[in-house]
């Protein structure tokens, strides 16, 4: 497997450190319900095709990824640099 | 018997070897199997479950029968080499395996007797009861009958390697494809592998009599090698199989570097490789097929393909009275570049009814080979013709069910091939791995003049794809007959207890045992595969899938296309674990860091101890101390009296800068670090935003603007990582930077009543430090910082120098320390230490716990959010039935344990009485006594009680009191003294 | 006044030669890492200027009079060699926190392309590049000059990385020697 950073170009995937779904990008205010925080923390979905998901580029620049995928082709369909996402991360 | 005359091998370089204990020559160019079949060796193995006498069967890595031990000096040896892939070295040394004792006389043979017993699912439904018979008994018996080649039980030594490889285009398989579609790539200027298992490029052509362009095919193929052996761009990679293909481009593929060699130092044996390829062309070939039949499996049956191989590249003829068996037109090859090699051919049986009869040998059309006789070697065939049965003798029936097309690797990303009722095969299907075309016979594709053209064609759309225009290279003229096959699986036979027709020859698995698994209603062919076990072995069904699907298909009365086929995955050839863990081997498992006090802590004898990845000294011996508890006891009265050094620098550091930076430290601390005065450290506790503890530490403010915070060892990478995501996904437009600067200090505690008096000594102007404080320093003239932490509970400082001054301070800092009579403290020490004084460390914050069961829940403040808040306030995460951290102090002398449980004592002793666990134990020589950390539901309100150890692994069973975590100066005079 | 010695993170090892192949240890001076604040690009231009350096493109470096500047990450950089004083960005020393290794002579991509999962072949990875990628397990700076390699790795692993290039170079060897 292959991603290819913004920054590093195209890379082995031994160089990557993988978290998570999207999800962990939009931590809900302090005072938020606590069912907020649970869809937040721990549930997700495992969809068969499109997904996206974070990914950090532990080996190389030191970037934290968005990945857009598809869990059936495999095809990496877009890597986004999560400093630079339009809008924020919120 | 070789053929003067006949074949690539070089008769002027014999080749002396040994195979089962007596010697032979072969010639150079030859394989193991060549040179045994030159040397008429005809038996060569056993066979996997009845131990049947088995001979070669293929000319390449497709082989089942032909796998030996390849023995070297030492004891060293290699178990499961293909005898078709070995070749010869001066001075290999081989020997069959599976048999006992010796291959001409096996008693394990008695197992063919035993046969109608051995049947598919023999295991299953014979070694049931009683159960624990199976671990004990049976397993080991079966392992011990049914079996490959044996290891040698020693460290392998040996050299492998891996690496990287990128080009434009792979090319995996150089036979008339390959090699066409490598020239049109090369000469278009792209960068080109071109890969092929064989340790000589040419594929088919080097087996066959071909004409291309009215010469040799040999011709041919020597000039485009020479060709593309000149280009630059071209990387021409022998001996080096493509294994599997993964996403994105990636290819794994294995190359003997050195086995077709005696061992030499340094040079690999083989090398793992993971090719990058933005295009890939798999003109891989195909594989001929046998056809079961009864008692198709005796030495002398080969495949009709691997006696021209023999014949045409080896100039060996595998027979003196040769038979053929086909169902196709091509196999007839075989009979005429016999005759024409002077090889008689006793007959050609064909299984077509209106086949021509064209050789000049008896030609039987309609015709199947019913039955064969010889023990250890094929003596005579039965023929049934239209007129009734013959009796013919021969020492080598030549036999072709037909070509399948090698597509493993178009399957290895879940594709799924086709069926070609024509070609009575599988092809691959269309676009089945990004990037990957099929050519020549991989594609189905058969005669040369077609594989020719079919390679460029894929080179084509290849360049095209990469941007590039077309070589238009000139193909050669070259044979285009078309494929006549008619689909033949299997020559029925009268039924019987012992009549058996093969279709796996690796692991034994026969017509019988397919229709037994049908019977039985394994009718899916994955489960057929299972129960019977065919394919499983290490050729993986490469002889057999598509026969015993044909069989299975007949017996259940669908098509073989209905049936489908079972997965291909990778590899597509064995690979050694050597190979792919290649580097890997002792130290090279993980990088070694090593201190700069590494050498000096070495000097006097300190055991280096992995912490991580970090090597740390335990202890410091001194002459006639017994054990490590007599100096770890020392090392911790020195502190707690005098003063001692220790190497911290493995806590990760990271400077931290910008006008946000105190907010951001407010954000991922729990407590608030906005409000610290510059010159002053703090202590930290950092959660998860699952509200549970991720780590702990300090930070200490050297500017407005600039703090640098440490972090435990254990937890440096991971709080680096969640630090830069917090950043970047919570707080990119803050004006902040992070940086590692972890190996750019060496940082030394000095702790003890004597800490003060020994630094003044090394500082050019010794600060006066409130506890917790900071400040730069001048030691010995070098910048450096000085901290007021401690870690030990006595008045303790860090230091920090620039890591190249590391071991001159370290070395340093002991002499002083030795006469004050203080001296360096290991890890042993350091734990003790923190234990005594209750201080935490990841035995602790283990990842379950939260601020609340640390009794720190008070540090998270009020007044501001902060990563993991929101959660830590949880129902669940707090209150009486948590389990919170305590110190367990024994009622006598008895040694207490970490992973310990507690319970109450005279209950039962059991899960749901569970009411704790012990994390970190010490024997603390300040105290008398030993001491525990541990989690206890409620354990905060429950003080003063006395709570069970027990560890049955290790035969803990101890009363404890239940009090403070601080075990040593509750209030902290020392720390401030 | 007693003096603290120094020592290179490599110190006490030899170079290890293979015919033309070479792998030896170079002494930097002087590492900082520079990371400009939030708006202050421009300023640290001015600042670099004397320096005839600017600050980079991704995966490149640049070299002046002996001063080299390399891209390490987003917005950050490391200047070898020189020192330099600015408000515009964040400073941090790091002299001592790597050690650089020099890999000169035929076939040294060969060796490197054991080690790290790069396409480092001259038409892709030519000289004047940089990358941040890992040598095996380890975190490093691979710069590509017109002669040599050159590679940054934690001075703690230098040792590892060492042995490690010193074992690759060995396997390339005996496979030239067939």
């Amino acid at each position: 497997m292959r991603l290819t950073c913004p920054l590093c170009g195209p890379r082995d995937r031994r160089e990557f450190h993988y978290l998570g779904a999207e999800e962990y990008l939009r931590r809900p205010a302090a005072e938020a319900a606590s069912a907020a925080w649970d869809d937040y923390l721990h549930n997700r979905d495992n969809p068969a095709g499109e997904t996206r998901d974070l990914w950090y580029h532990e080996a190389g620049c030191g970037q934290w990824l968005l990945v857009t995928r598809d869990t059936v082709s495999h095809d990496i369909r877009k890597v986004e640099l999560v400093a630079t996402l339009k809008g924020g991360a919120k | 018997m070789r053929i003067a005359g006949k074949g690539l091998t070089d008769p002027s370089v014999p080749v002396g070897f040994r195979f089962d204990g007596r010697d032979y020559v072969g010639q150079a160019g030859d394989t193991l199997a060549s040179a045994l079949l030159a040397n008429g060796v005809k038996l060569v193995g056993r066979s996997f479950k009845y131990h049947r006498p088995r001979g070669v069967l293929t000319a390449g890595s497709e082989e089942p029968n032909a796998l030996v031990e390849v023995l070297e000096e030492g004891g060293q040896r290699t178990p499961n080499v293909r005898a078709t892939v070995q070749e010869l070295y001066p001075g290999l040394a081989a020997r069959s395996q599976n048999r006992f004792p010796t291959l001409g006389f096996d008693l394990l043979a008695l197992n063919d007797l035993a046969a109608p017993l051995l049947g598919a699912g023999f295991y299953y439904k014979t070694f049931m009861w009683p159960r624990h018979f199976w671990e004990g008994l049976y397993e080991p018996l079966i392992r011990r009958a049914a079996g490959l080649g044996s290891l040698s039980r020693q460290h392998d030594a040996a050299a492998y390697e891996k690496a990287y490889a990128f080009c434009d285009l792979l090319v995996i398989g150089a036979g008339p494809a390959g090699l066409v579609a490598a020239l049109e790539a090369g000469r278009a200027g792209a960068d080109v592998i071109l890969a092929d298992e064989d340790a000589r490029m040419g594929g088919r052509l080097l087996s066959e009599t071909l004409v291309l362009e009215g010469r040799p095919g040999m011709e041919w193929v020597t000039s485009v090698l020479a060709e593309l052996e000149s280009l630059p761009n071209v990387r021409l990679m022998p001996r080096t199989t493509v294994t599997g293909a993964y996403d994105h481009g990636t290819y794994g593929a294995l190359e003997r570097v050195g086995l077709h060699l005696a061992p030499r130092p340094y040079l690999p044996r083989e090398c793992f490789w993971r090719i990058v390829a933005k295009q890939a062309i798999l003109a891989a070939g195909a594989l001929e097929r046998p056809v079961a039949f009864e008692n198709n499996d005796r030495p002398g049956i080969m495949l009709a393909s691997a006696v021209r191989s023999y014949l045409n590249r080896y100039g060996v003829a595998p027979g003196r009275r040769v038979t053929v068996f086909t169902n196709n037109e091509e196999a007839r090859r075989t009979a005429r570049d016999l005759m024409a090699a002077g090889v008689p051919v006793a007959a050609i049986i064909d299984a077509r009814p209106h086949a021509s009869a064209v050789e000049d040998c008896p030609v039987y059309t309609g015709a199947t080979v019913i039955n064969t006789r010889g023990r250890k070697g094929l003596s005579h065939i039965t023929v049934r013709h239209g007129g009734g049965e013959a009796l013919i003798e021969t020492d080598c029936l030549a036999i072709s069910g037909g070509w399948n097309p090698t597509l493993h690797l178009t399957c290895h990303r879940n594709g799924r091939p086709l069926w070609n009722e024509a070609l009575a095969a599988f092809v691959p299907a269309p676009g089945a791995v990004p990037g990957l075309e099929p050519a020549g016979a991989a594609a189905g594709i058969m005669s040369t003049a077609a594989c020719l053209a079919s390679g460029q064609r894929a080179a084509r759309g290849a360049l095209e794809a990469l941007g590039r225009k077309p070589a238009a290279i000139r193909l050669p003229a070259a044979e285009d007959a078309p494929y006549v096959i008619q689909a033949l699986w299997q020559v029925p036979h009268a039924p019987g207890l012992w009549r058996r027709a093969w279709l796996d020859f690796a692991n034994d698995v026969t017509v019988k045992d397919v229709k037994l698994a049908a019977q039985e209603n394994f009718v899916s062919v994955e489960h057929m595969k299972r129960y019977t076990t065919q394919g499983m072995a290490p050729d993986q069904g490469k002889n057999s899938n598509v026969a015993a699907l044909a069989v299975l298909a007949d017996a259940t009365g669908r098509s073989v296309a209905e049936t489908g086929v079972t997965t291909f995955r990778p590899p597509y050839t064995p690979v050694s674990i050597a190979a792919m863990g290649a580097g890997g081997r002792g130290t090279g498992f993980a990088p070694q860091r090593f201190l700069t006090s590494h050498t000096a802590s070495v000097e006097r004898g300190a055991p280096m101890i992995e912490a991580g990845l970090w090597y740390r000294a335990g202890y410091f011996p001194r002459p006639g101390e017994a054990d490590w508890r007599t100096a770890c006891d020392r090392e911790v009265r020195m502190v707690r009296e005098r003063a001692g050094v220790c190497d911290v620098s493995t806590l990760g550091k990271i400077d931290i800068q910008g006008a946000d930076a105190g907010r951001f430290l407010d954000f991922v601390y729990a407590n608030t670090f906005s409000t610290l005065p510059v010159g002053r450290v703090r202590y930290g506790l950092m959660l998860r935003d699952d509200g549970h503890v991720m780590d702990d530490g300090t930070a200490a403010r050297l500017a407005d603007g600039h703090f640098v915070m440490t972090t435990t060892t254990a937890a440096a990478g991971q709080v680096m990582r969640h630090l830069d995501f917090v950043q970047q996904a919570f707080c990119a437009d803050w004006d902040l930077r992070l940086m590692s600067v972890t190996e750019a200090w060496a940082q030394f505690a000095v702790a003890g009543p004597r800490a003060r008096a020994l630094l003044a000594s090394v500082l050019d102007a010794p600060p006066d430090l409130p506890f917790m404080g900071c400040a730069p320093v001048l030691v010995h003239g070098v910048k450096g910082r000085l901290f007021r932490i401690s870690f030990s509970g006595e008045e303790g400082y860090e230091i920090a120098v620039p890591a190249r001054y590391g071991e001159a301070l370290f070395r340093d800092l002991l002499a002083r320390a030795e006469v004050l009579g203080g001296g360096p403290y290991g890890m042993e020490a350091l734990n003790v230490l923190r234990i005594e004084k209750g201080f935490l460390t990841h035995a602790e914050l283990h990842g379950r716990t939260t601020a609340f069961d640390l009794g720190l829940g008070r540090m998270i403040s009020a007044g501001k959010d902060c990563i993991g808040k929101a959660a830590s306030q949880r129902p669940g995460l707090t209150g009486p039935e948590r389990e919170q951290l305590v110190g367990l102090r024994p009622q006598t002398e008895a040694p207490l344990t970490a992973g310990a449980h507690l319970f109450v004592p005279g209950e039962e002793v059991g899960r749901a009485q569970d009411q704790g666990y012990t994390t970190s134990v010490c024997y603390s020589p300040t105290l008398g006594s030993w001491l525990a950390l541990g989690f206890l539901k409620n354990g905060r309100a429950r003080q003063g009680e006395v709570i069970r150890v027990v560890d049955h692994l290790r035969a803990v069973d101890v009363l404890c009191e239940v009090c403070d975590p601080v075990f040593y100066d509750r209030e902290g005079e020392k720390l401030r003294a | 006044m007693p003096k603290l010695i120094a020592k290179t993170p490599l110190s006490g090892l030899w170079p290890v030669t293979h015919r033309d192949l070479s792998l030896s240890e170079v002494a930097l001076d002087r590492i900082t890492s520079v990371a400009p604040f939030r708006g202050q690009e421009k300023a640290l231009a001015k600042a670099l200027k004397p320096l005839g350096l600017a600050f980079l493109a991704p995966n490149s470096f640049a070299e002046k009079a002996g001063v080299r500047l390399v891209w390490t990450g987003r917005d950050q950089a490391f200047l070898i060699n020189a020192v330099l004083e600015t408000p515009a960005a964040a400073l941090t020393d790091q002299s001592d926190g790597w050690a650089c290794l020099r890999l000169e002579g035929a076939g040294a991509a060969d060796v490197l392309m054991r080690l790290y999962p790069l396409d480092l072949r001259a038409q892709v990875f030519a000289p004047g590049q940089a990358a941040r990628a890992g040598l095996n397990h380890m975190a490093s700076v691979l710069m590509r000059t017109e002669t040599a390699f050159e590679l940054l790795v934690f001075r703690s692993m230098a040792r590892t990385a060492w042995a490690e290039i010193a074992e690759a170079m060995q396997h390339v060897a005996a496979r030239r020697a067939l």
